[in-house]
């Protein structure tokens, strides 16, 4: 099964390289100009986001830098204990929907000085394989059309962090302990 | 007034506060200069990518190619969406995103996320407030399920792990939580909100 999706994801680009262009050149379009139309845009929209990546960027790097972070982590250490989260995860847990490089970073020290086929090992590596930076891609996705105002949106991404951190753990604790 | 006001506030703010508190207040320049240039390289980086997939999704979507995938997934798609029209082009760019999602393309998975809020944004009206698509859109997005997660097995194979890809199948519950939750929670927002007004 995995080596099924191992080789779709190692073909779908060059696919999608391939037949797209294909396709239009049967439909008579003039691919190349197509294509540099759509590319032009590409452009816009990565520029466009720069002022609202720089504003979350700093905020999160103040909260982290600054220590602020450790002590949001110390605070819900003891609760976190109650579902049977270890400590040494919580940082992990805390970074993850702040900064990908950042979670990254702390999941691969986890993996390495406790090994990776430890429980807290493989809990690093199930969230970091589960949940999504949310304030990144937000910050991103909105960001491109301009979007200031996020209603909810931040509180649904917020939420299935939680969920799926609590889920992690309980389900490493099921299978692996 | 938006929660993410707030936030960014709260997270500054707090920042600065824990850092006078602690007496190296100097940390505080040094981190929000770094994380501005580094902003910007993200930006950077993105460019070429974005012109890419958008490029060949131009030529997609010129063909018409986007609108025929939008009408096959219609059925799926449009209890999600309810307010975007039948075979749009945003649905096209909203599968696409969440396949590439899945597969753990995440190069391409953004240039298409992109098209899918320039879509939405034109039914939106150009608004600077997100419409519920773009909430649901978003919710599905940040807890979408990869089917494998490359960088995190990666890891494990080079701090010798004795089976690598073992915690696939415990990512894929997790996430399956998780979206169940998002999209429950933006069905509650959403239908919340229109009754409220």
């Amino acid at each position: 099964m995995l080596a099924i999706l191992d080789t779709v994801s190692r073909w779908a680009i060059p696919f999608l390289l391939l037949t797209i262009p294909i396709y239009g050149f049967l439909k008579r379009l003039p691919v190349y100009e197509t294509f540099v139309e759509g590319a032009e845009e590409g452009f816009y929209t990565a520029v466009k986001i720069i002022p609202f990546l720089v504003g979350m960027l700093v905020a999160i790097a103040v909260f982290r830098a600054s220590g602020a972070m450790d002590y949001v982590i110390s605070a819900i250490v003891p609760l976190m204990q109650k579902i049977g989260a270890p400590a040494e995860v919580m940082p992990l847990a805390v970074m993850r929907p702040l900064s990908g490089s950042g979670a990254l970073g702390l999941a691969t020290e986890l993996i390495r000085q406790y090994g990776p086929d430890s429980l807290i090992g493989r809990m690093a590596s199930v969230m970091q394989g589960t949940t999504d930076t949310t304030f990144f891609v937000l910050t991103v996705y909105f960001g491109s059309v301009g979007i200031k105002r996020y209603r909810y949106a931040l509180l649904t991404g917020l939420s299935a962090d939680i969920t799926g951190l609590v889920a992690s753990i309980y389900i490493c604790h099921h299978l692996f302990s | 007034m938006d929660l993410l006001n707030v936030i960014w506030l709260l997270l500054l703010a707090s920042g600065i506060i824990a850092a006078a508190c602690n007496g190296n207040i100097e940390v505080v320049s040094q981190a929000a200069l770094g994380a501005a240039r580094d902003a910007v390289e993200v930006c950077f980086n993105l460019i070429g990518i974005m012109a890419l997939w958008l490029g060949i999704m131009k030529i997609a979507e010129k063909g018409g190619l986007i609108r025929i995938l939008a009408y096959l997934l219609n059925p799926l798609l449009k209890w999600l969406f309810p307010s975007i029209p039948a075979g749009h082009p945003a649905m096209g760019a909203i599968v696409l995103n969440l396949s590439a999602n899945m597969l753990g393309l995440g190069n391409a998975a953004t240039p298409f996320g992109m098209k899918a809020m320039q879509e939405m944004q034109q039914l939106n009206g150009g608004s600077d407030q997100a419409s519920p698509a773009m909430c649901t859109f978003l919710a599905l997005n940040t807890s979408c399920i990869t089917l494998i997660p490359a960088t995190i097995i990666g890891i494990r194979v080079s701090y010798g792990s004795a089976n690598p890809t073992e915690i696939v199948g415990a990512c894929i519950f997790a996430t399956c939580c998780a979206s169940v939750v998002a999209v429950t929670l933006d069905w509650l927002f959403r239908n919340l909100s229109h009754s409220g007004r």
